[in-house]
Protein backbone atom coordinates (compact mmCIF):
# COMPACT_ATOMS: atom_id res chain seq x y z
CA UNK A 1 0.00 0.00 0.00
CA UNK A 2 1.38 3.67 -0.88
CA UNK A 3 1.08 6.29 1.54
CA UNK A 4 -1.26 8.77 1.06
CA UNK A 5 1.41 11.71 -0.11
CA UNK A 6 2.85 9.14 -2.88
CA UNK A 7 -0.37 8.56 -3.97
CA UNK A 8 -1.27 12.40 -4.32
CA UNK A 9 2.37 12.46 -5.77
CA UNK A 10 1.07 10.25 -8.55
CA UNK A 11 -2.01 11.83 -9.07
CA UNK A 12 -0.31 15.17 -9.51
CA UNK A 13 1.84 13.48 -12.23
CA UNK A 14 -1.33 12.12 -14.01
CA UNK A 15 -2.80 15.58 -14.28
CA UNK A 16 0.39 17.43 -15.66
CA UNK A 17 0.69 14.30 -17.83
CA UNK A 18 -3.13 14.75 -19.04
CA UNK A 19 -2.59 18.93 -19.58
CA UNK A 20 0.43 17.85 -21.76
CA UNK A 21 -1.34 16.11 -23.94
CA UNK A 22 -4.13 18.88 -23.69
CA UNK A 23 -0.81 21.07 -25.32
CA UNK A 24 0.01 18.60 -27.91
CA UNK A 25 -3.29 18.39 -29.26
CA UNK A 26 -4.45 21.56 -29.31
CA UNK A 27 -1.02 22.98 -30.73
CA UNK A 28 0.13 19.58 -33.21
CA UNK A 29 -3.53 18.17 -34.69
CA UNK A 30 -6.00 21.20 -34.64
CA UNK A 31 -5.62 24.34 -36.41
CA UNK A 32 -4.74 26.52 -32.69
CA UNK A 33 -1.02 26.08 -33.48
CA UNK A 34 -0.99 27.56 -36.55
CA UNK A 35 -3.47 30.37 -34.90
CA UNK A 36 -0.63 30.62 -31.70
CA UNK A 37 2.61 30.71 -33.77
CA UNK A 38 0.28 33.72 -35.84
CA UNK A 39 3.26 33.68 -38.54
CA UNK A 40 0.21 34.78 -41.38
CA UNK A 41 -1.24 37.82 -42.85
CA UNK A 42 -4.37 38.77 -44.28
CA UNK A 43 -5.43 39.22 -48.29
CA UNK A 44 -9.08 40.49 -49.12
CA UNK A 45 -11.17 39.67 -52.50
CA UNK A 46 -14.43 40.85 -53.78
CA UNK A 47 -16.26 38.35 -55.99
CA UNK A 48 -19.58 38.94 -57.67
CA UNK A 49 -20.50 35.71 -56.35
CA UNK A 50 -18.48 32.82 -54.55
CA UNK A 51 -20.69 29.71 -54.95
CA UNK A 52 -20.29 27.06 -52.83
CA UNK A 53 -17.17 28.19 -50.99
CA UNK A 54 -17.07 27.71 -47.16
CA UNK A 55 -14.64 29.32 -44.41
CA UNK A 56 -11.69 26.84 -44.17
CA UNK A 57 -11.64 26.43 -47.95
CA UNK A 58 -8.08 25.82 -49.09
CA UNK A 59 -6.26 29.04 -51.07
CA UNK A 60 -3.38 27.84 -53.55
CA UNK A 61 -1.03 29.17 -55.60
CA UNK A 62 0.05 26.57 -58.68
CA UNK A 63 -1.61 23.57 -56.61
CA UNK A 64 0.36 24.51 -53.38
CA UNK A 65 -1.97 25.09 -50.45
CA UNK A 66 -0.86 28.63 -48.96
CA UNK A 67 -3.30 29.52 -46.76
CA UNK A 68 -7.19 28.91 -46.20
CA UNK A 69 -10.39 31.47 -46.40
CA UNK A 70 -10.83 33.28 -42.97
CA UNK A 71 -14.32 34.62 -43.67
CA UNK A 72 -16.92 35.01 -46.19
CA UNK A 73 -19.44 37.83 -46.16
CA UNK A 74 -21.29 40.48 -48.01
CA UNK A 75 -19.58 43.67 -48.48
CA UNK A 76 -22.90 46.47 -47.69
CA UNK A 77 -21.88 48.83 -50.90
CA UNK A 78 -21.15 46.82 -53.31
CA UNK A 79 -23.25 44.01 -52.50
CA UNK A 80 -20.15 41.42 -54.03
CA UNK A 81 -18.67 38.66 -51.50
CA UNK A 82 -15.76 39.53 -49.72
CA UNK A 83 -13.52 37.17 -48.82
CA UNK A 84 -10.99 37.07 -46.45
CA UNK A 85 -8.07 34.67 -46.64
CA UNK A 86 -4.95 34.03 -44.17
CA UNK A 87 -1.75 33.50 -45.99
CA UNK A 88 1.21 31.94 -44.29
CA UNK A 89 3.67 34.10 -43.51
CA UNK A 90 6.16 32.12 -45.92
CA UNK A 91 4.84 33.18 -48.75
CA UNK A 92 5.01 37.44 -47.72
CA UNK A 93 5.95 38.10 -51.34
CA UNK A 94 3.04 37.46 -53.48
CA UNK A 95 2.88 40.45 -56.78
CA UNK A 96 0.64 43.01 -56.51
CA UNK A 97 -0.94 42.25 -59.22
CA UNK A 98 -1.85 38.65 -58.27
CA UNK A 99 -5.07 37.28 -59.80
CA UNK A 100 -8.05 35.09 -57.78
CA UNK A 101 -10.59 32.77 -58.86
CA UNK A 102 -12.70 30.36 -57.20
CA UNK A 103 -11.74 26.77 -58.41
CA UNK A 104 -13.44 23.22 -58.31
CA UNK A 105 -10.93 20.03 -56.81
CA UNK A 106 -12.48 17.47 -59.31
CA UNK A 107 -15.79 17.35 -60.29
CA UNK A 108 -17.51 16.76 -57.25
CA UNK A 109 -14.43 18.23 -55.28
CA UNK A 110 -14.80 21.11 -52.70
CA UNK A 111 -14.19 25.06 -53.90
CA UNK A 112 -10.99 26.52 -53.20
CA UNK A 113 -9.21 30.03 -54.24
CA UNK A 114 -6.42 29.91 -56.73
CA UNK A 115 -3.84 32.56 -57.09
CA UNK A 116 -2.16 32.85 -60.38
CA UNK A 117 0.92 35.37 -59.91
CA UNK A 118 1.50 38.76 -61.59
CA UNK A 119 4.26 40.79 -62.83
CA UNK A 120 4.68 43.47 -60.47
CA UNK A 121 7.64 44.11 -58.49
CA UNK A 122 5.60 45.53 -55.41
CA UNK A 123 4.12 42.87 -52.98
CA UNK A 124 0.76 42.18 -51.11
CA UNK A 125 0.84 43.33 -47.94
CA UNK A 126 -1.49 42.47 -45.21
CA UNK A 127 -4.83 43.74 -45.46
CA UNK A 128 -4.67 44.22 -48.92
CA UNK A 129 -7.47 43.49 -51.42
CA UNK A 130 -7.07 41.12 -54.49
CA UNK A 131 -8.64 43.31 -57.37
CA UNK A 132 -8.34 40.74 -60.66
CA UNK A 133 -10.94 38.48 -59.40
CA UNK A 134 -13.06 35.36 -61.19
CA UNK A 135 -15.97 34.10 -59.52
CA UNK A 136 -17.13 30.79 -59.10
CA UNK A 137 -18.77 29.23 -61.91
CA UNK A 138 -22.26 28.38 -60.95
CA UNK A 139 -23.35 24.83 -63.03
CA UNK A 140 -26.80 26.20 -63.56
CA UNK A 141 -25.86 29.31 -64.92
CA UNK A 142 -23.94 27.47 -67.02
CA UNK A 143 -26.53 24.83 -68.53
CA UNK A 144 -29.02 27.44 -69.08
CA UNK A 145 -26.61 29.65 -70.94
CA UNK A 146 -26.31 26.50 -72.99
CA UNK A 147 -29.85 26.26 -73.36
CA UNK A 148 -30.47 29.73 -74.73
CA UNK A 149 -27.49 29.33 -76.91
CA UNK A 150 -29.03 26.58 -78.68
CA UNK A 151 -32.18 27.84 -78.66
CA UNK A 152 -31.28 31.00 -80.16
CA UNK A 153 -29.64 28.95 -83.26
CA UNK B 1 -49.63 -2.88 -7.76
CA UNK B 2 -50.47 -2.88 -11.62
CA UNK B 3 -48.65 -3.55 -13.99
CA UNK B 4 -48.56 -0.48 -16.08
CA UNK B 5 -47.84 1.05 -12.55
CA UNK B 6 -44.38 -0.65 -12.44
CA UNK B 7 -43.50 -0.43 -15.80
CA UNK B 8 -43.58 3.06 -15.91
CA UNK B 9 -43.66 4.54 -12.22
CA UNK B 10 -40.09 2.30 -11.82
CA UNK B 11 -37.82 3.63 -14.10
CA UNK B 12 -39.24 7.54 -13.38
CA UNK B 13 -38.96 6.66 -9.88
CA UNK B 14 -35.27 5.88 -10.27
CA UNK B 15 -34.27 8.32 -12.00
CA UNK B 16 -36.21 10.84 -9.31
CA UNK B 17 -34.09 9.34 -7.11
CA UNK B 18 -30.72 9.97 -8.56
CA UNK B 19 -31.42 13.13 -9.08
CA UNK B 20 -32.47 13.64 -5.31
CA UNK B 21 -29.08 12.16 -4.38
CA UNK B 22 -27.07 14.05 -6.75
CA UNK B 23 -28.88 17.27 -5.44
CA UNK B 24 -28.16 16.07 -1.92
CA UNK B 25 -24.51 15.22 -2.49
CA UNK B 26 -24.05 18.93 -4.19
CA UNK B 27 -25.75 20.75 -1.58
CA UNK B 28 -23.52 19.20 0.98
CA UNK B 29 -20.60 20.19 -1.11
CA UNK B 30 -17.49 21.65 1.02
CA UNK B 31 -14.13 21.94 0.07
CA UNK B 32 -11.88 21.54 2.70
CA UNK B 33 -8.22 20.63 2.45
CA UNK B 34 -9.17 17.00 3.62
CA UNK B 35 -11.71 17.00 0.49
CA UNK B 36 -9.32 17.95 -1.89
CA UNK B 37 -6.50 15.69 -0.45
CA UNK B 38 -9.54 12.52 -0.85
CA UNK B 39 -10.56 13.59 -4.25
CA UNK B 40 -6.68 13.21 -5.17
CA UNK B 41 -6.87 10.18 -3.98
CA UNK B 42 -9.63 9.37 -5.83
CA UNK B 43 -8.02 10.85 -8.90
CA UNK B 44 -5.34 8.26 -8.33
CA UNK B 45 -7.65 5.37 -7.58
CA UNK B 46 -9.99 5.82 -10.58
CA UNK B 47 -7.18 7.59 -13.03
CA UNK B 48 -4.09 6.40 -12.69
CA UNK B 49 -5.10 2.65 -12.03
CA UNK B 50 -7.01 3.09 -15.63
CA UNK B 51 -4.03 4.14 -17.56
CA UNK B 52 -3.07 0.97 -18.77
CA UNK B 53 -6.39 0.38 -20.43
CA UNK B 54 -6.74 3.21 -21.91
CA UNK B 55 -3.43 3.10 -23.24
CA UNK B 56 -3.11 0.30 -24.49
CA UNK B 57 -6.86 0.42 -26.25
CA UNK B 58 -6.40 3.89 -27.01
CA UNK B 59 -3.37 2.77 -29.58
CA UNK B 60 -5.08 -0.31 -30.98
CA UNK B 61 -8.06 1.77 -31.73
CA UNK B 62 -6.26 4.09 -33.74
CA UNK B 63 -4.40 1.35 -35.67
CA UNK B 64 -7.83 -0.11 -36.27
CA UNK B 65 -9.27 2.78 -37.34
CA UNK B 66 -6.58 3.96 -39.78
CA UNK B 67 -6.46 0.86 -41.14
CA UNK B 68 -10.09 0.57 -42.11
CA UNK B 69 -10.65 4.13 -42.93
CA UNK B 70 -6.49 4.12 -44.90
CA UNK B 71 -8.17 1.05 -46.39
CA UNK B 72 -11.77 2.39 -47.84
CA UNK B 73 -10.55 6.27 -48.42
CA UNK B 74 -7.89 4.97 -51.29
CA UNK B 75 -10.34 3.33 -53.29
CA UNK B 76 -11.57 6.75 -53.70
CA UNK B 77 -7.86 7.88 -54.20
CA UNK B 78 -8.62 10.25 -50.92
CA UNK B 79 -6.01 8.14 -48.67
CA UNK B 80 -4.70 10.81 -47.46
CA UNK B 81 -7.47 12.34 -45.82
CA UNK B 82 -6.69 9.25 -43.95
CA UNK B 83 -6.07 12.13 -40.43
CA UNK B 84 -8.82 13.71 -41.00
CA UNK B 85 -10.90 11.22 -40.35
CA UNK B 86 -8.84 9.95 -37.35
CA UNK B 87 -8.67 12.87 -35.72
CA UNK B 88 -11.96 13.97 -36.42
CA UNK B 89 -14.01 10.63 -35.19
CA UNK B 90 -11.75 10.51 -32.37
CA UNK B 91 -11.95 14.18 -31.06
CA UNK B 92 -15.71 14.04 -31.30
CA UNK B 93 -17.07 10.75 -30.86
CA UNK B 94 -14.47 7.94 -30.21
CA UNK B 95 -12.35 9.29 -27.46
CA UNK B 96 -14.93 10.95 -25.20
CA UNK B 97 -17.24 7.68 -25.63
CA UNK B 98 -14.85 4.71 -25.30
CA UNK B 99 -13.01 6.70 -22.77
CA UNK B 100 -15.67 6.53 -20.45
CA UNK B 101 -16.88 3.20 -21.15
CA UNK B 102 -13.80 1.96 -20.16
CA UNK B 103 -13.63 4.37 -17.38
CA UNK B 104 -16.99 2.37 -16.49
CA UNK B 105 -15.68 -1.25 -16.36
CA UNK B 106 -12.19 -0.42 -14.92
CA UNK B 107 -13.13 2.30 -11.90
CA UNK B 108 -16.84 2.72 -12.03
CA UNK B 109 -17.49 -1.02 -10.62
CA UNK B 110 -14.71 -0.71 -8.06
CA UNK B 111 -16.73 2.55 -7.14
CA UNK B 112 -19.96 1.13 -6.76
CA UNK B 113 -18.63 -2.10 -4.72
CA UNK B 114 -16.45 -0.15 -2.71
CA UNK B 115 -19.76 1.80 -1.33
CA UNK B 116 -21.88 -0.76 -1.85
CA UNK B 117 -19.76 -2.89 0.33
CA UNK B 118 -18.85 -0.01 2.99
CA UNK B 119 -23.12 -0.19 3.26
CA UNK B 120 -23.27 -3.79 3.37
CA UNK B 121 -20.24 -3.54 6.49
CA UNK B 122 -22.49 -1.19 8.15
CA UNK B 123 -19.08 1.09 7.52
CA UNK B 124 -21.23 4.39 6.32
CA UNK B 125 -23.47 3.93 9.41
CA UNK B 126 -20.31 3.93 11.41
CA UNK B 127 -19.14 7.04 9.56
CA UNK B 128 -22.26 8.68 10.83
CA UNK B 129 -22.41 7.50 13.91
CA UNK B 130 -18.84 9.45 14.01
CA UNK B 131 -20.21 12.56 12.88
CA UNK B 132 -18.63 12.54 9.63
CA UNK B 133 -21.44 12.95 6.81
CA UNK B 134 -20.39 9.83 4.73
CA UNK B 135 -22.38 11.81 1.69
CA UNK B 136 -19.76 14.57 2.25
CA UNK B 137 -16.81 12.40 2.75
CA UNK B 138 -17.36 9.29 0.67
CA UNK B 139 -19.87 10.60 -2.18
CA UNK B 140 -18.53 13.48 -3.19
CA UNK B 141 -14.68 13.09 -3.36
CA UNK B 142 -15.64 10.62 -5.84
CA UNK B 143 -17.90 12.58 -7.57
CA UNK B 144 -14.89 15.58 -8.29
CA UNK B 145 -12.90 12.84 -9.58
CA UNK B 146 -14.68 11.35 -11.93
CA UNK B 147 -15.38 14.72 -13.48
CA UNK B 148 -11.41 15.32 -13.31
CA UNK B 149 -10.37 11.79 -14.19
CA UNK B 150 -12.65 11.14 -17.45
CA UNK B 151 -11.34 14.35 -19.03
CA UNK B 152 -7.58 13.70 -18.50
CA UNK B 153 -7.74 10.05 -20.08
CA UNK B 154 -9.77 11.27 -22.57
CA UNK B 155 -6.81 13.20 -23.58
CA UNK B 156 -4.52 10.30 -22.83
CA UNK B 157 -6.76 8.02 -25.15
CA UNK B 158 -6.24 10.44 -28.07
CA UNK B 159 -3.15 10.99 -28.32
CA UNK B 160 -2.25 7.35 -27.82
CA UNK B 161 -4.41 6.61 -30.59
CA UNK B 162 -3.30 9.42 -32.76
CA UNK B 163 0.39 8.24 -32.17
CA UNK B 164 -1.54 4.39 -33.31
CA UNK B 165 -2.68 6.64 -36.21
CA UNK B 166 0.48 7.58 -37.10
CA UNK B 167 2.28 3.95 -36.70
CA UNK B 168 0.48 2.79 -39.25
CA UNK B 169 -0.30 5.44 -41.56
CA UNK B 170 3.21 6.73 -41.78
CA UNK B 171 5.28 3.78 -40.89
CA UNK B 172 3.54 0.99 -42.51
CA UNK B 173 1.69 2.59 -45.13
CA UNK B 174 4.35 5.18 -45.97
CA UNK B 175 1.86 8.05 -45.71
CA UNK B 176 3.90 11.72 -45.44
CA UNK B 177 4.01 12.66 -42.10
CA UNK B 178 3.85 16.50 -43.48
CA UNK B 179 0.58 15.70 -45.20
CA UNK B 180 -0.41 13.35 -42.18
CA UNK B 181 -0.40 16.23 -39.85
CA UNK B 182 -0.54 19.29 -41.90
CA UNK B 183 -4.45 17.77 -43.40
CA UNK B 184 -4.96 17.46 -39.70
CA UNK B 185 -4.61 20.61 -38.50
CA UNK B 186 -6.06 22.26 -41.30
CA UNK B 187 -9.43 20.31 -41.03
CA UNK B 188 -9.97 19.91 -37.27
CA UNK B 189 -11.13 23.12 -35.46
CA UNK B 190 -9.64 23.99 -31.89
CA UNK B 191 -12.80 25.25 -30.88
CA UNK B 192 -15.85 23.07 -32.36
CA UNK B 193 -14.20 19.71 -32.73
CA UNK B 194 -11.75 19.49 -30.07
CA UNK B 195 -13.07 21.48 -27.32
CA UNK B 196 -16.38 20.24 -28.05
CA UNK B 197 -15.18 16.56 -27.31
CA UNK B 198 -13.82 17.71 -24.30
CA UNK B 199 -17.15 19.56 -23.31
CA UNK B 200 -18.57 15.94 -23.81
CA UNK B 201 -15.60 14.23 -21.95
CA UNK B 202 -16.42 16.15 -18.38
CA UNK B 203 -20.86 15.78 -19.31
CA UNK B 204 -19.65 11.76 -19.43
CA UNK B 205 -17.05 11.98 -16.34
CA UNK B 206 -19.82 13.43 -14.23
CA UNK B 207 -22.00 10.86 -15.42
CA UNK B 208 -20.30 8.34 -15.13
CA UNK B 209 -19.18 8.76 -11.71
CA UNK B 210 -22.41 9.87 -11.04
CA UNK B 211 -24.41 6.27 -11.76
CA UNK B 212 -21.38 4.71 -9.61
CA UNK B 213 -21.63 6.47 -6.13
CA UNK B 214 -25.44 6.24 -7.00
CA UNK B 215 -25.55 2.34 -7.48
CA UNK B 216 -23.15 1.79 -4.81
CA UNK B 217 -25.15 3.69 -2.58
CA UNK B 218 -28.62 2.60 -3.18
CA UNK B 219 -26.85 -1.06 -3.43
CA UNK B 220 -28.77 -3.92 -1.27
CA UNK B 221 -26.91 -4.44 1.31
CA UNK B 222 -26.10 -8.39 0.55
CA UNK B 223 -23.49 -9.67 -1.25
CA UNK B 224 -25.94 -10.40 -4.21
CA UNK B 225 -27.08 -6.74 -4.08
CA UNK B 226 -23.58 -5.28 -4.55
CA UNK B 227 -23.03 -7.36 -8.05
CA UNK B 228 -26.51 -6.18 -9.28
CA UNK B 229 -25.46 -3.18 -8.52
CA UNK B 230 -21.95 -2.69 -10.39
CA UNK B 231 -23.61 -4.43 -13.03
CA UNK B 232 -26.30 -1.78 -13.50
CA UNK B 233 -23.45 0.21 -12.82
CA UNK B 234 -21.83 -0.66 -16.37
CA UNK B 235 -25.36 -1.12 -18.29
CA UNK B 236 -26.34 2.39 -17.04
CA UNK B 237 -23.25 4.44 -18.03
CA UNK B 238 -23.18 2.40 -21.34
CA UNK B 239 -26.71 3.15 -22.33
CA UNK B 240 -26.49 7.12 -20.92
CA UNK B 241 -23.00 7.80 -22.55
CA UNK B 242 -24.61 6.61 -26.26
CA UNK B 243 -27.66 8.35 -25.09
CA UNK B 244 -26.41 11.45 -23.73
CA UNK B 245 -23.28 11.80 -26.48
CA UNK B 246 -26.29 11.57 -29.54
CA UNK B 247 -27.57 14.55 -27.79
CA UNK B 248 -24.83 16.61 -27.13
CA UNK B 249 -23.61 15.69 -30.88
CA UNK B 250 -27.09 17.14 -32.32
CA UNK B 251 -26.92 20.47 -30.39
CA UNK B 252 -22.79 21.54 -31.28
CA UNK B 253 -23.11 20.34 -35.12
Amino acid sequence: MKSSHQIEFTAGIFLLLAIAALVFLAVQATDGGAAMRGESYELVADFSNVGGLKPRAAVSMGGVRIGSVERIELNPDTFEARVTMRISERYNDLPEDTSASILTAGILGDQYIGLEPGGSPEPLRDGDAILITQSAVVLEQLISRYLFNTDGE
Amino acid sequence: MAAPRTLFANPVRELGRALVFLLTAISRMRLTRLQIAETLRQVYFTGVRSLVIIVTCGFFVGLVLTLQTYDTLTRFGAGDAVSTVLALSLFRELGPVLTTILFAGRAGTSITAEIGLMRATEQLDALDLMAIDPMERIVQPRLLAGIIAVPALVLVFNVTAIFGGVVFAVFLMGVDPNTFWGNMQASVELGRDFMGGMIKAVAFGFLASWLAVYYGWTARPTSEGVALATTQTVIATAISVLLVDFILSAIML
